[in-house]
């Protein structure tokens, strides 16, 4: 089996990055803005795992399995947060929250 | 025995120190037995003094005690040391024993109030400062004693501080008092600048040694006391702060502002006399100043309604005389009328007092009347009270002290005709206002019902106190009836004898002995008639307000100059320098944390989006700057 070079993934990662990024900058629906971080996760365990194939170490995967976890109570925190938000504001438009201005 | 010297000054401190520390937990009785107890041993020791004087005197008829150094300084050692010679015990005889008696008034004059204990820590502290004050025997002691009885005044004028304007005529007595008192401290360090030493024996000894007789240093020296004084004793042109001082408790009244602290200043120019006796000049300054305040605060007294604010300006009045009998070299006499004041204005003031609390606390004597056959405990000692206070003749001390300082002026060559026509004028004035104050209280028809009746103790104290009033003057007696001087030959060992007598006066005497008693008589008698029931001036006269009766009733309207004069202008002053230059280096670091406050919080938007675009920002940033380099 071919090695995928390390640059094709890495180039896949950070496009996946900017997609997420600029979908949570752009989005206001409360719930897309919480995918788009996911994308982000998921795009750096990419790199990661890349890395790890390409000097032939197992961090990388580790660190993956780390990324997953952490994005997972993540997740929980999060729709946690947008349940309430839901609750609070009757929308998931997350420009409502605009209440702490200094 | 004289080993118990320090014990005089140190139990009302002691007594001070436990009604501070445990106030909590004492009872009312405690605290009162406390607060009594230790003047009283105090009062018992000072007499014992005075008989070991009498009996055995030490040598030099003085006795000092070094109790430890206070400030060991390289030049000089300013020691914690009393000194007790016939002046100082005579005083501390007074403030003891009159101490005692008002402790033992106010331990039920008191009762039922919500700060007892803390009423009767200040009154010991203020007994201790002023024994101190008394019998020290450096300046720096004696300023200590005169800042301590300044400061118990300001504690017990505002005692009711919850009342703004009692808080106010406490800073008033304070303020005035600084002046003087700033006066005094340059006094102190011109001496010692001059002679190089804080004690006060050695000043004495060392002053005219340094100083010619009529010399500008011991001129300014004196005026610089004298302004001490004056402070101290509401002389003019500080008086301002006495009537205000009324706002304490009576009780405070009658031991501070009347019987003790407002004779500090006799007592300092009595104590200085070395120094005022090298110049002439000054004493004469001292003589005027009493006079002019004798008459003006006399006048002012005329006019009052309020009881207690009459007997402020009599106390000011007859401090007066104190100050005119010092400027004349009258010392003793000074020091008899002193002794003699602080029996009968003790008095009048517990008197008034327990009047004030029989009207529910009326003060305004033109409500009050007709008290005589319902209060006849309180009409018999405030009308033997106000008979010393109006000096009137053979049976009263008032009579005898006046008649001393009366006899000195004449005769001395500093007095003269002129001093003493002002001070029988001044006689006169008394006389009116004492008969005035007894007529309009005690006669006529009733205004205000009865509440309250004096206790036990108030009558036992106001039954002592005036039987010594009337008693009392017996201790010295002109020398054409009687000749008795005890008090002049104990006070001779302290300070110089009293002007000297040329042979072949006593007709003269007895001519201004008459005239005297006369005028005083006759004042009282007028103004019973004026006053009596059956008379129709009475209505008239309380009902008239004439300009001149409105311009005594403010006191000369010295508050009113002193406010326009000083007041606000320094107010004024004050407002228009607000913004000066180094208020503006506290402004530029205000406005600077305002600015940044102001910066800050406008990045706090509340908007996710954008703060997440800085989080991004900041990163690329950083990322951007690695790579850079």
């Amino acid at each position: 089996m071919t090695q995928i070079p390390l640059e094709h993934g890495l180039l896949l990662a950070s496009a996946l990055f900017t997609l997420g990024l600029l979908g949570f900058l752009v989005r206001r629906n409360l719930i897309i803005m919480l995918v788009c971080v996911e994308i982000m996760l998921n795009a750096a365990g990419l790199a990661f795992v890349m890395a790890g194939a390409h000097w032939g170490q197992v961090d990388g995967q580790i660190m993956f399995i780390f990324i997953l976890t952490m994005a997972a109570a993540e997740v929980a925190v999060g729709l946690a947060i947008i349940l309430q938000f839901h609750w609070r504001y009757q929308s998931l438009d997350v420009d409502q929250a605009s209440t702490m201005k200094g | 025995m004289y080993d118990l010297l320090w014990l005089i000054p140190a139990l009302p401190f002691v007594g001070f120190l436990i009604l501070t520390l445990a106030a909590r937990s004492l009872s009312q009785r405690v605290a009162a037995v406390i607060a009594c107890g230790t003047v009283g041993v105090s009062a018992v020791l000072t007499l014992g003094m005075i008989a070991g004087f009498l009996w055995n005197p030490p040598a030099d008829y003085a006795h000092t005690v070094t109790l430890w150094q206070w400030m060991p300084l390289n030049s000089l050692e300013i020691a914690f040391n009393l000194r007790i010679d016939a002046l100082s015990l005579v005083m501390a005889s007074v403030i003891t024993v009159v101490g005692f008696l008002i402790h033992l008034y106010s331990s039920e004059y008191m009762q039922g109030d919500e700060a007892y204990t803390r009423f009767f820590a200040y009154l010991n502290l203020f007994v201790g400062f002023m024994l101190i004050l008394v019998m020290a025997d450096n300046f720096a002691l004696l300023l200590l004693g005169w800042e301590g009885v300044g400061l118990c005044s300001y504690l017990l004028i505002g005692f009711w501080y919850q009342k703004p304007e009692n808080g106010f005529a406490a800073r008033k007595a304070f303020v005035v008092t600084r002046i003087g008192d700033v006066s005094l401290l340059v006094a102190v360090f011109l001496i010692f600048s001059e002679l190089g030493t804080l004690q006060l024996s050695e000043v004495l000894a060392l002053a005219p040694d340094r100083w010619a007789e009529g010399s500008t240093t011991a001129w300014v020296v004196s005026l610089l006391l004298l302004g001490g004084a004056v402070g101290k004793s509401a002389q003019l042109p500080l008086q301002t702060w006495l009537p205000d001082a009324m706002a304490g408790p009576t009780p405070v009244s009658a031991l501070i502002h009347a019987a003790t602290m407002v004779t500090a200043g006799v007592y300092l120019i009595a104590r200085m006399h070395g120094i005022f006796e090298l110049s002439p000049s000054a004493m004469t300054v001292v003589a005027l100043v009493g006079t002019v305040t004798l008459l003006t605060a006399g006048c002012a007294a005329l006019v009052q309604s309020d009881i207690k604010r009459v007997l402020a300006y009599s106390t000011i009045s007859q401090l007066g005389y104190m100050f005119l009998a010092l400027g004349v070299g009258a010392w003793a006499g000074a020091l008899f009328h002193f002794m003699t004041h602080a029996w009968f204005k003790a008095l009048l003031f517990l008197a008034a007092g327990s009047v004030i609390a029989a009207l529910h606390h009326e003060q305004n004597i033109h409500r009050m009347g007709g008290l005589r056959k319902r209060l006849p405990v309180l009409f018999w000692t405030f009308v033997a009270g106000a008979a010393c206070l109006a000096a009137l003749p053979l049976v009263t001390s008032g009579f005898y002290s006046k008649e001393k300082i009366l006899w000195d002026v004449w005769i001395s060559p500093l007095g003269g005709p002129w001093f003493w026509s002002a001070a029988i004028l001044g006689a006169l004035i008394t006389a009116l206002y004492s008969t005035r104050l007894i007529m309009l209280v005690f006669f006529g028809e009733a205004k205000t019902e009865v509440s309250h009746r004096p206790g036990k103790r108030s009558s036992f104290v106001l039954i002592v106190l005036a039987v010594w009033s009337l008693i009392g003057g017996g201790i010295e007696v002109p020398h054409n009836f009687g000749h008795l001087t005890l008090l002049s030959n104990f006070l001779e060992t302290a300070i110089p004898a009293s002007v000297e007598l040329p042979p072949g006066l006593d007709l003269q005497l007895w001519i201004l002995l008459l005239v005297a008693s006369a005028i005083v008589t006759g004042g009282v008698l007028a103004t019973v008639w004026l006053y009596g029931s059956g008379s129709p001036l009475r209505q008239k006269i309380s009902d008239r307000t004439s300009g001149l009766q409105r311009f005594w009733l403010g006191g000369w309207g010295f508050d009113t100059a002193y406010d326009r004069l000083l007041v606000q202008p320094i107010v004024w002053l004050s407002q228009i320098n607000r913004r000066d230059g180094v208020d503006g280096l506290c402004r530029v670091a205000v406005s600077l944390g305002r600015t940044g406050h102001f910066l800050l919080s406008t990045t706090q938007q509340g908007r996710l989006r954008r703060y997440a675009i800085g989080i991004s920002a900041g990163a690329l940033a950083l990322l951007i700057l690695m790579l850079l380099q």
